[in-house]
């Protein structure tokens, strides 16, 4: 099963149609500090890309570049076979969502709205028709008189997002444009966002350190740690198929095993099943918690891996409970399960050997203090076998 | 919060201070400026308005404080014209030297005015540093005698001397301005020159305006400059209410004088807040 998330395998996969953006060997220093290392992305007309990453993993710096607001320190960025990386950003046919919308205080929001056009020297009737259509469909059109410090943040989000949509950019840039809104109206943002960028068909390329609203929007993640690309893949893929331990940690929960693998065997603590993993001593594998079942004698099919455990303490969640068990051997496993009452004492679980992931090992934020979104969930930090 | 004793000991002073030393003078000056001076010199406390119908009927009054505003007008504009490229330039291009060259522009401001002004008569005088240099290259034959004692040495020097108060509100305004503005306006396909006059310029209008005022209103009441470098065309109105309240000894008049200043001034300021007010977008 693990043919191809073996460890040393390429960890960027490509886009299915024609590249519209190549970043090639990016690197940026800021003095000593390397905050971007060899980055290589290929992304699609037409995709939606999420760069994901904790606080200081180099994502704005990353998007900064892509507007034109920093020069790489090596590497190219190109677009559509034109060099983009030498261009300022007002001959750049990308546009920004800001953090903070970064709107023009000055301005009404049709002038806000119209300012790129204005710039361009579009004639007046064009421009009042563009921002007529642009307002409506972010559904602002009530508010073209309005000043920007008279209306709330999640207006002047979708007055950000018609001011730059308006002038028809190839990609568009949005640089966590969720995170000043409050959980209710971002869930709803998350999910017009997503229906805005498949209505108007560009590239969307997002910036965000939340795992969940990632997942729930992109057609594919870049996850970027400390300055390196660690995957890019479909949020399915990076899901059920973590090429890093960090991967594995940072998009849900998972268990991490450290198993020595020999003889197409893995073998660990009490714990033995199948891998087509290389024979090497400390692999790591990745155990999704709803991975792991509890074992029942009708259920059980042959290739699933049985164990016994004790019941360490579980957690209501509603739907699903989750379940820390502790293996014969020490192994300390989370669980996630449908809830039900359970016996204390010894239980028996199982697990298929094709849901043991291999990784390569990265650690989980190695700016430890800097982000805890990561660490917030006890349930997502794993047990180190032992 | 604070006890009323903490309270007290902290208002009162300055309320004292400034009852005493500027609201009982503006007091007397305008119960000066109602009242007149007898043959023999001494006033006389009948209250007319003979001192406000001379002011305005005499004509070395309204045409001196007319040139005076003049003058003022001509130090506004040029403090403007230095002050906001040397605002811009320290605000958005100096980068790290930012304190330096701001520390640069401070220090003038710890040399006293009177030394400023001396500095300047050595520098236009007959036998000036100017004229010297001017003969020396050849460029002239004879000393340019303009250049001293005239409104135009008096603008040189308050130009000189006002042009820091002009750029420290122009500074802070242009300091205000968010840089993702900037960023935006570039992002949405503004050249530098677009970003300048479309985001940068409206946005600093308050500075502008404050700055402005400032060396107007610093100008208007000047009377150093125009005593050491004015000579008799470059007076201005503050001399002459100097010379009403000392050799002439008619202080009514230099009081109708001084308030028509202080309304002025004052009017010019509340129409100055206003327009900041009106834009100031925060």
């Amino acid at each position: 099963m693990a043919t191809t998330t073996e460890p040393g395998v390429s960890i960027t996969s490509q886009p299915s149609s024609a590249s519209l953006l190549s970043v090639r060997s990016l690197a940026k220093h800021f003095g000593k500090n390397e905050v971007l290392r060899d980055i290589s992305l290929e992304i699609a007309e037409g995709e939606f890309l999420t760069i994901l990453g904790e606080s200081g993993s180099g994502k704005t710096t990353l998007l900064r570049i892509l507007a034109g607001f920093e020069q790489p320190t090596s590497g190219e960025v190109w677009m559509s076979g034109e060099r983009l990386d030498s261009e300022p950003p007002y001959r750049r046919r990308v546009n920004t969502v800001f953090q903070h919308y970064a709107l023009f205080p000055h301005m009404t929001v049709e002038q806000n709205v119209g300012y790129g056009l204005a710039i361009a020297k579009r004639p007046a009737a064009e421009i009042q028709s563009r921002v007529t259509e642009a307002l409506a469909k972010v559904k602002m059109s009530a508010y073209a008189k309005s000043k920007p410090s008279r209306i709330s943040g999640g207006q002047q989000q979708r007055v950000a997002l018609a001011r730059a949509l308006v002038n028809r950019p190839r990609i568009l840039l949005l640089d966590e444009p969720l995170s000043a809104l409050d959980a209710n109206l971002r869930r709803q943002m998350q999910v017009e966002l997503k229906a805005l960028q498949r209505e108007v068909g560009i590239t969307f390329i997002f910036v965000t350190h939340d795992q969940e609203e990632a997942m729930v929007m992109s057609d594919r993640v870049a996850l970027l740690r400390s300055g390196e690309l660690e995957q890019v893949a479909s949020p399915r893929e990076i899901y059920t198929r973590p090429a890093t331990s960090y991967a594995a940690q940072f998009i849900g929960h998972t268990n991490l095993l450290q198993a020595d693998v020999s003889n197409g065997t893995a073998t660990c603590g009490s714990l033995h099943w199948p891998t087509t993993a290389a024979p090497q001593v400390a692999a790591l594998f990745s155990l999704r918690p709803e991975c792991i079942h509890l074992a029942s004698a009708d259920t059980t099919s042959d290739a699933a891996v049985r164990f016994r455990a004790r019941l360490r303490d579980q957690a209501f969640h509603g739907a699903t409970e989750l379940l820390r068990v502790e293996t014969d051997s020490g192994l300390i496993l989370t669980i996630l399960t449908s809830a039900r009452d359970l016996p204390k004492d010894a239980l028996q679980f199982e697990f298929a050997p094709a849901d043991a992931i291999p990784v390569r090992a990265t650690t989980l934020g190695s700016n430890s203090d800097a982000d805890s979104d990561a660490r917030r969930n006890d349930a997502r930090r794993t047990e180190d076998p032992r | 919060m604070f006890s009323r004793a903490y309270r007290a000991a902290i208002t009162v002073p300055p309320l004292l201070w400034v009852a005493v030393f500027l609201l009982v003078p503006y007091l007397l000056m305008f119960c000066y400026s109602f009242w007149s001076v007898s043959e023999s010199g001494t006033i006389v406390r009948n209250w007319n308005l003979d001192n406000y119908h001379e002011l305005l009927t005499k004509p070395v009054y309204w045409q001196t404080l007319l040139r005076s505003m003049w003058i003022a007008v001509r130090v506004m504009f040029f403090s403007l014209l230095l002050g906001y490229p040397l605002a811009y330039f320290l605000s958005f291009h100096a980068g790290k030297r930012k304190d330096l060259y701001y520390q640069l522009v401070i220090i003038p401001l710890w040399v006293s005015y009177l030394v400023r002004a001396y500095a300047w008569k050595t520098i236009l005088g007959t036998d000036g540093v100017l004229n010297t240099l001017l003969q020396y290259v050849h460029l002239t034959s004879h000393p340019l005698d303009f250049l001293l004692y005239s409104p135009f040495a008096v603008v040189l020097t308050l130009t000189h001397i006002y042009t820091p108060f002009t750029f420290l509100p122009i500074y802070a305004s242009l300091e205000h301005v968010p840089r993702s503005l900037v960023e935006a306006s570039h992002d949405l396909g503004g050249t530098p020159a677009q970003t300048f006059w479309r985001v940068i310029v409206p946005l600093s209008v308050p500075g502008v305006l404050a700055g402005a005022t400032f060396a107007f209103v610093l100008s208007l009441g000047d009377f150093l400059a125009p005593l050491l470098l004015g000579g008799p065309s470059g007076i201005m109105i503050s001399n002459i209410v100097v010379s009403l309240f000392g050799a002439a000894y008619n202080w009514p008049l230099g009081a109708a004088i001084s308030l028509c200043m202080l309304a002025l001034v004052l009017g010019l300021i509340f129409f100055s807040e206003r327009l900041e007010k009106k834009w100031s977008f925060r």
